[in-house]
């Protein structure tokens, strides 16, 4: 094994065409259990943690630019208010010591079905900068996952950042497991409300073999929304919209049983915690609405 | 491959690191400092949590290599880095345990003079948090960082701050003890000041 550690972006993505087959490893969360155990037994292992850039953010016009290696305890600190969602997921992943080393970026190029940036990503609308020698890229994120644990990346491509839309209205995000800390998601569930654009977006973890959207329930309640007034009035959304709502969530999904759920216990998670994320997040809307229009 | 670093405030230089070596296994085979505990190798029980850089993280998802030009502070120098933290000094600059004198360490027959302890570490001790030990390391590295940063953590912010790390014997509650007790004689200490 060769350990490749490269001082600048452009010295790793040169190491990275030249290697191809090389690992990259920011945080180590995922890439060195599977060495730890001898899953793994890389030609080379590509450092990616004296990359400053990687670690760095800029908040701009439309989207956060977050550095693919900026660890998840960075994300909590100070992108709540940019990225409620990921925020929120953020703080669900493992322990301070996980948070403290693993990243979205790590999250992306692992693309296990329950990591728990992808339905917060999904939810609030991201663009995966892919870079090479041969140039950049921007990979929609509901393109990025292309199957369980494998993403869009080609093999001489890194991921130096994650464009995400900043916030326009009310997130949030909704895991189920055993515990508080130290859960891999038995399923989870993001929601984002766009109220400047009267859009909803959603995101499904570990209920498919891809994180997904929830393509036909945010059709539904975009149009319930804007048919029933919902977005003026800022009334309580009719409890059999949010029942529709919930079971067109679960409908996306396509789960598996296995040890941490069955394929009928997720489906049922899912539309429980579509509707609570639905409740949660009109609730936060309807509270601004009421806050503004007083003001 | 060679990696030089510092632990404990100290430069070190590892040699023949295999390219995927974990942080941990380097500290504990290579520089003969076994505080840190080996129970999961996989980031789920904390029992190896160092320093990197001032950061709590798990030795073992660290790669030796990624450590290169990194400060480390480990449990064996935990007293003298709070010490070095309440002289106002920055920790992680002066002095550390020498390695040496860590591989020499030896625990004391009761009665004899005890090793000079980290405030945490007294109150874990005084608070019986500490039964079989093994997950103690670690619970202590992560308890002094805790306290570094919250003077006053609520019972959520030491429940947060310590939810990385298990413990098979204690049941917890005297681990809370330990932590609350070093909060609260920092805090009387602070006062007679
Ligand atoms: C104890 C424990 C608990 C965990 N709990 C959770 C949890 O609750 N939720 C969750 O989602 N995950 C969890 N994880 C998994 C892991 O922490 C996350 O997937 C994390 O986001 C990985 O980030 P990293 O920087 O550590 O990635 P690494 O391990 O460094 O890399 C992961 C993968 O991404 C690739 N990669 C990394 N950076 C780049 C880049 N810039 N460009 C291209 N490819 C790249 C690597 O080659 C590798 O294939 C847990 C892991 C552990 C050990
Ligand atoms: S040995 Fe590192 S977390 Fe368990
Ligand atoms: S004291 Fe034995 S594991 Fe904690």
């Amino acid at each position: 094994m060769d350990f490749l550690r490269p001082a600048s972006w452009e010295e790793a993505l040169a190491a990275k065409a030249e290697h191809p087959t090389a690992v990259p490893i920011a945080g180590g969360t995922d890439v060195m259990v599977e060495i730890n155990f001898d899953h793994r037994r890389p030609e080379y292992l590509l450092d990616l943690n004296r990359i400053g850039e990687l670690y760095e953010w800029e908040v701009g016009e439309r989207d956060v630019r977050l550095g693919a290696a900026v660890p998840y305890t960075r994300i909590m600190d100070h992108l709540r208010a940019e990225l409620p969602g990921l925020a929120l997921a953020s703080h669900t992943v493992g322990s301070p010591q996980i948070r403290n080393r693993g990243s979205v970026g790590g999250n992306l190029g692992a693309a296990s079905p329950a990591g728990d940036a992808h339905p917060a990503l999904l939810a609030a609308g991201a663009d995966v900068e892919a870079v090479s020698v041969r140039g950049t890229r921007l990979i929609p994120v509901e393109e990025f996952y292309t199957g369980v644990k494998r993403n869009a990346l080609e093999p001489d491509e890194l991921i130096r950042a994650v464009r995400i839309r900043k916030a326009d209205g009310p997130q949030a995000f909704s895991k189920v497991g055993t515990r508080n800390a130290m859960v891999i998601a038995v399923c989870a569930f993001g929601l984002a409300l766009h109220p400047g654009t009267r859009t909803v977006r959603t995101g499904i973890g570990s209920a498919a073999p891809t994180p997904v959207r929830a393509r036909a329930a945010e059709d539904f309640l975009q149009a319930a929304l804007a048919e029933g007034g919902f977005w003026d009035s800022g009334r309580i959304i009719t409890p059999s919209v949010a029942r529709q709502f919930a079971e067109l969530a679960a409908g996306a999904c396509n789960p598996i049983d296995d040890v941490r759920g069955s394929a009928e216990y997720r489906r049922h998670a899912v539309a429980v915690m579509a509707r609570r994320t639905l409740g949660w997040t009109w609730d936060a809307y309807r509270g601004n609405e009421r806050s503004a229009s007083c003001a | 491959m060679r990696v030089n670093f510092t632990v404990n405030g100290r430069p070190q230089e590892a040699d023949d690191v295999w390219e995927g070596e974990s942080l941990l296994y380097v500290l504990r085979e290579r520089l003969g400092l076994p505080g840190s505990k080996n129970a999961c190798e996989q980031g789920e029980c904390g029992s190896c949590t160092v320093r990197l850089d001032g950061v709590p993280v798990c030795a073992c998802l660290v790669a030796a290599g990624q450590v290169e030009g990194r400060a480390v502070d480990t449990v064996e120098g935990l007293a003298d880095y709070a010490g070095r933290r309440s002289a106002g000094g920055r920790a992680g600059t002066a002095r550390g345990t020498d390695i040496d004198e860590a591989r020499r360490w030896q625990a004391r027959p009761p009665g004899a003079r005890t090793a000079e302890l980290s405030p945490v570490q007294q109150a874990f001790i005084d608070a019986g948090a500490v039964q079989c030990g093994f997950c103690t390391p670690g619970l202590l590295v992560a308890a002094d960082e805790l306290l570094e940063r919250n003077a006053e953590p609520s019972d959520a912010d030491i429940r947060e701050a310590l939810s990385g790390n298990l413990c098979r014997c204690t049941g917890y509650e005297k681990i809370l003890d330990a932590v609350r007790l070093a909060a609260a004689r920092a805090d009387r200490a602070e006062e007679a000041v």
